[in-house]
């Protein structure tokens, strides 16, 4: 070998402690910052995360004293599976973040893995140079380079990578960038390496894995529900109805239901302050009262602070729901126990059929439905479904409907007064500003005028009697328009909202 | 609605679908449970065959009804209003309901049959009054315009069809239209709203129902003397797509291919429909899970004491007092009745009423041409989806001979997840009505699921895994075909007349096998018995 191409491949493998110093710091950072972006708490998540991954570091070195033979072939390998495993650790943490039950296993045994192959890189790599060179150049400039490839990777990750590439490109990226330091290597030192080509036909199928992913970054993101919430998720699951998402910052709980914001614990009292007294505090009684969807409990935390009411009647759909609203301590504290209260009756029936086998009547009840984004919930809003509730109705109680926003959609909103108006009500509209929301619009229905008269029981923290009157006036761009009557057999209102929040959307 | 993320079960379709790209067959290789039922082809091939033994007991009946589809439900049903009591219904199946029969299993109720009817044309006052009884009707605005039960309205959204491997909303194929195609549609509807509205010389409806209110104008009658094809040609209508969409509609309602089917009955489709609703468009139908088996259970339990069903009638001739004499065969007793009654309504397909009546074996049969179906209901563990527009009530391919499927449990009040039963539907047209009838007898159950599913499959890749069961029924004789000649021809009008104290009654007699068809001519029948029965 001569010294011209000794020289060469000495810079070279300094080059690749530079570059393997960049990645390895880089998979750190993208742990730990998915960590805390998925789990919350980003102290305890970073502080972890880098602890496990020194350790692993550690395990890493040590184990690097069983290579005895085909040092550089290892090292090889090495850098091949450091790129594959660390490269993809982005993309599969998003992807799996859902579908797995013990997400902190998966997390922790990839910072274990990936840990272990860097400290494997650098010992390995002392022993293919300590021939090359001086044992003092050896030590000096290794640690040059890595401690300024770490300068450089903690300086990128920042600044450049997370804003303008995203987590699971970036991953990919420095994925590449190891197997092709793993390629490189193969190619110059390809006379010394046993199996050179087997090597490089490793490398390079697991370069055709990351370019792929690289290319399909976009994709995986839309994919992964991990980043769809802006907040930490702290319970994902599926029913056969919806896709449940709970997410929480700080004091911030917050949920989702196939992707759509249902409240903020922040502002969630004035919705659902608006969603009840207005109506109830105005029905000359409230002994039976029936809620439909609403299966958060919040709604009924607010009817129980009447005490003449006798009992309630919760329908949902999903038993997933109300379960986690009756069991999950958070949750429970936030509802106040409302769903465990002994006046409470919860059914798990879909509202329309259950409404149509009743007989007996309430003296007010509340739809609490999910927008009409969909034929199957819009059937709620529609002349037929109203019709069914008037008949359970006393004829001095009163229904109050959640009726999207009259600012956002506000043909949608005048198209469930006007189609309560065709179902044979007295209607009231009116509105709330909800910070999490925007302006918020729900529709007060009563077969008869009501008394004005409205009876507010003590410790609400939005509604006093000179709010109430405020919320049923209109400013211009949310007055009245007219619109169809929403019907089973034209489902003019989940039209009219899709064209409506698509402009909004988009 | 799309949920966010990838589920368990698209991230192995996505890798088993790579995995199998290399181009596999996609026939189904399991079984896929279910049978071919349908009308007993045993029964009427031994009414065909003869050889019945003589009665040895005998009936006294004031009226006797032969069959009980729904033009012979609607006879009990007018003979009962009437106040003639005394009459007996004869049903060779074991369930009455003709083109109407329908079947239930632990998913849904389904349609064996006919699955829907329009609103009904002013003209149609017998059925109006029957929607008004039965509280289809449930009131009239200032207008007087009819509001109809909502939940019995087709649920939106109605229609969509499979174009260019996607779903778009309604049976007009617009994805991939050119503005030539455009043109034409346009022009195509004004000139059905035009029919719609023309009144001919004798002051009546060009096209409406019943068929025998419509005008007998020569304007108008003409158009039964060419074929829909021929029409479309003198009309200058080039579009494919339109022309597709012309030969779905009389495949559709009719059977047949608009090179088979009458221009005037092609049209009528289009212009007859000119009911209104106060809280529908007017080209909205009447739907329910089981189709017209919601309207056939309505007309049969109020008279299911006067039913005999598994009985047929194999011999109708008139008696020497005037009256008429039926001999009928009971299976399961396997031995015939004598029925004397005052008169009898025949209430069977033509070509059945040939083999019945003493009076018309010696005539030579009228050349009436029916259309073999197929049916089949398939048992779904989810909902079919799709790329595109959301599911519809009624889902058509438009590269497919198929008419597509309808949902079954689209009519359903609650949110629609889980099972769901489909029926789908196929007019077996595109040879001689024999050779189709007797090709549909020789497949087997299992070649059925390889059609039926092959079909699907073009929107519906994960078809073979949610399908649970197929059930098949063949029709082999459907419905009768309008073919050009038959609505304005002499023939339906001797068919309808009463021989003696033997009428007739049934949607052949119309050349077009509609509800409102067969209910209006039981009705009538009816109602000219009751008359002549009644004492002086």
């Amino acid at each position: 070998m001569s010294t011209m191409s000794d020289r060469s491949t000495r810079l070279l493998l300094l080059a690749s402690v530079f570059a393997i110093a960049t990645c390895g710091l880089i998979y750190e950072l993208i742990a730990g910052t998915l960590a805390s972006y998925l789990l919350g708490d980003s102290v305890t998540q970073f502080s972890t995360v880098i602890g496990v991954y020194l350790f692993a570091m550690g395990i890493g070195s040590w184990l690097s004293k069983y290579v005895e033979r085909n040092v550089l072939g290892t090292f090889i390998q090495t850098e091949l599976f450091i790129g594959l495993i660390g490269g993809s650790s982005a993309a599969v943490l998003f992807l799996l973040f859902a579908q797995i039950n013990s997400f902190r296993v998966l997390l922790y045994a990839l910072v274990l893995i990936i840990g272990a192959l860097v400290g494997l890189e650098i010992p390995l790599l002392l022993r293919i140079l300590k021939d090359r060179l001086a044992f003092k150049d050896l030590v000096s400039k290794v640690f040059t380079f890595d401690y300024i490839g770490a300068l450089l990777a903690s300086l990128l990750f920042p600044l450049v990578l997370v804003p303008h590439l995203g987590l699971v490109r970036a991953g990919f990226l420095f994925g590449i960038l190891n197997v092709l330091v793993g390629l490189v290597t193969v190619w110059l030192l390809r006379e010394q390496v046993p199996w050179a080509r087997g090597h490089a036909g490793t490398g390079f199928v697991i370069l055709a894995v990351l370019l792929t992913g690289f290319a399909q970054s976009d994709r995986i993101m839309t994919w992964s529900e991990g980043a769809t919430y802006s907040d930490p998720v702290i319970h994902a699951r599926s029913s056969p109805y919806q896709r449940i998402i709970l997410t929480r910052a700080g004091n911030d709980l917050r949920l989702y239901l196939n992707g759509n914001l249902q409240f903020s614990q922040r502002d969630e009292y004035r919705y659902h302050e608006a969603l009840v007294h207005p109506g109830l505090a105005r029905v000359p009684r409230r002994e039976r009262v029936l809620v439909l969807g609403g299966g958060d409990g919040l709604a009924v935390r607010e009817i129980l602070k009447y005490p003449d009411v006798r009992e309630v009647t919760l329908v949902d759909l999903d038993a997933q729901i109300t379960n986690l609203f009756s069991t999950q301590e958070l949750l429970v504290e936030l509802n106040e126990g409302a769903l465990r209260s002994p006046k409470v009756k919860v059914i798990n029936q879909d509202a329309f059929i259950w409404l149509k086998q009743q007989t007996e009547k309430f003296d007010f009840i509340i739809a609490d439905f999910p927008d009409p984004s969909n034929f199957s919930v819009g059937k709620l809003y529609t002349t037929a479904f109203y019709r069914e509730v008037r008949r359970v109705l006393h004829p001095d109680g009163a229904v109050v409907i959640q009726s999207t926003s009259p600012y956002v959609a506000r043909r949608s909103f005048w198209c469930v007064v006007h189609t309560l108006d065709a179902s044979g009500f007295v209607t009231e509209p009116y509105h709330v500003y909800v910070p999490s929301f925007g302006e918020w619009g729900f529709v007060l229905a009563a077969p008869q005028s009501l008394a004005p008269v409205a009876d507010l029981p003590p410790g609400l923290r939005f509604l006093t009697p000179e709010t109430l009157a405020g919320l049923f006036r209109f400013p211009p761009d949310m007055g009245d328009v007219p619109t169809e009557v929403n019907r089973l057999n034209n489902q003019a209102l989940v039209r009219m909202f899709e064209e409506e929040w698509k402009q909004y959307v988009h | 609605m799309n949920l966010p993320g990838i589920t368990r079960r698209r991230f192995l379709g996505v890798a088993t679908g790579a995995a199998l790209l290399a181009g596999c067959s996609r026939r189904t290789t399991r079984v896929i449970p279910g049978e071919i039922v349908g009308p007993s082809r045993e029964r009427g091939h031994r009414l065909r065959d003869g050889g019945f033994p003589a009665a040895n007991t005998m009936e006294r009946q004031g009226v006797v009804i032969v069959g009980g589809g729904i033009a012979g439900l609607a006879a009990a049903r007018q003979l009962r209003k009437s106040g003639q009591e005394d009459f007996v219904l004869l049903e060779l199946e074991d369930h009455t309901g003709g083109n109407s029969s329908h079947g239930a299993n632990a998913v849904s109720a389904f349609p064996w049959g006919a699955h829907y009817v329009s609103l009904p044309p002013n003209d149609a006052r017998e059925v109006i009054e029957l929607y008004e009884e039965l509280g289809l009707i449930t009131g009239r605005d200032a207008a007087g315009r009819a509001i109809y039960d909502e939940t019995a309205l087709v649920a939106d959204p109605a229609e969509r069809l499979w174009v260019l491997g996607r779903w778009q909303e309604g049976l007009i194929p617009k994805v991939g239209a050119s503005d030539a195609d455009l043109r034409e549609y346009t022009a195509f509807t004004a000139k059905m709203a035009e029919f719609k509205a023309a009144r001919g010389r004798d002051g009546r409806r060009a096209f409406t129902i019943p068929v025998d209110r419509s005008s007998q104008d020569d304007a108008f009658t003409a158009l039964d003397r060419m074929t829909m094809t021929q029409w479309l040609d003198a009309q200058g209508y080039r579009s494919e797509r339109l022309r597709w969409y012309v030969d779905y509609a009389c495949r559709d309602d009719f059977g047949g291919t608009r090179d088979q089917v009458s221009a005037w009955a092609g049209l009528h489709y289009f212009a007859a429909r000119d009911g209104v609703a106060s809280n529908a468009e007017n080209d909205v139908v009447l739907t329910w899970p089981e189709g017209n088996g919601w309207l056939e259970k309505r007309l049969r339990e109020p008279n299911a004491d006067r039913i005999r069903a598994g009985l047929v009638a194999w011999n109708i001739e008139p008696a020497p007092d005037g009256g008429v004499r039926i001999d009928a065969f009971d299976f399961r007793r396997a031995q015939s009745i004598r029925f004397e009654a005052r008169a009898a309504i025949v209430c069977v397909p033509r070509f059945v009423a040939h083999r019945l009546c003493a009076a018309l074996r010696g005539r030579p049969a009228e050349p009436l041409e029916y259309g073999p179906w197929v049916v089949a209901n398939l048992t779904l563990g989810e909902r079919p989806g799709g790329r595109g527009f959301a599911p519809a009530w009624d889902n058509v391919f438009f590269d497919s001979r198929s008419l597509g499927y309808v949902n079954a449990s689209h009519q359903r009040l609650d949110r629609e997840v889980g099972p769901a039963v489909i029926t789908w539907y196929s007019a077996l047209c595109d040879g001689p009505a024999a050779a189709e009838r007797a090709k549909a007898f020789d497949r087997t159950h299992a070649d059925w699921c390889d059609l039926v599913l092959a079909d699907l499959r073009r929107a519906h890749r994960e078809i073979d895994e949610t399908v649970r069961k197929i059930d098949v029924c063949v029709w082999g004789h459907g419905m009768i075909r309008p073919v050009p000649g038959l609505i304005s021809g002499e023939a339906r009008r001797r068919m309808a007349q009463p021989i003696g104290p033997i009428h007739f009654a049934h949607s052949d007699l119309s050349g077009l096998s509609i509800f409102e068809e067969a209910y209006t001519r039981g009705l009538l029948a009816a109602s000219d018995v009751a008359e002549q029965l009644r004492p002086a």
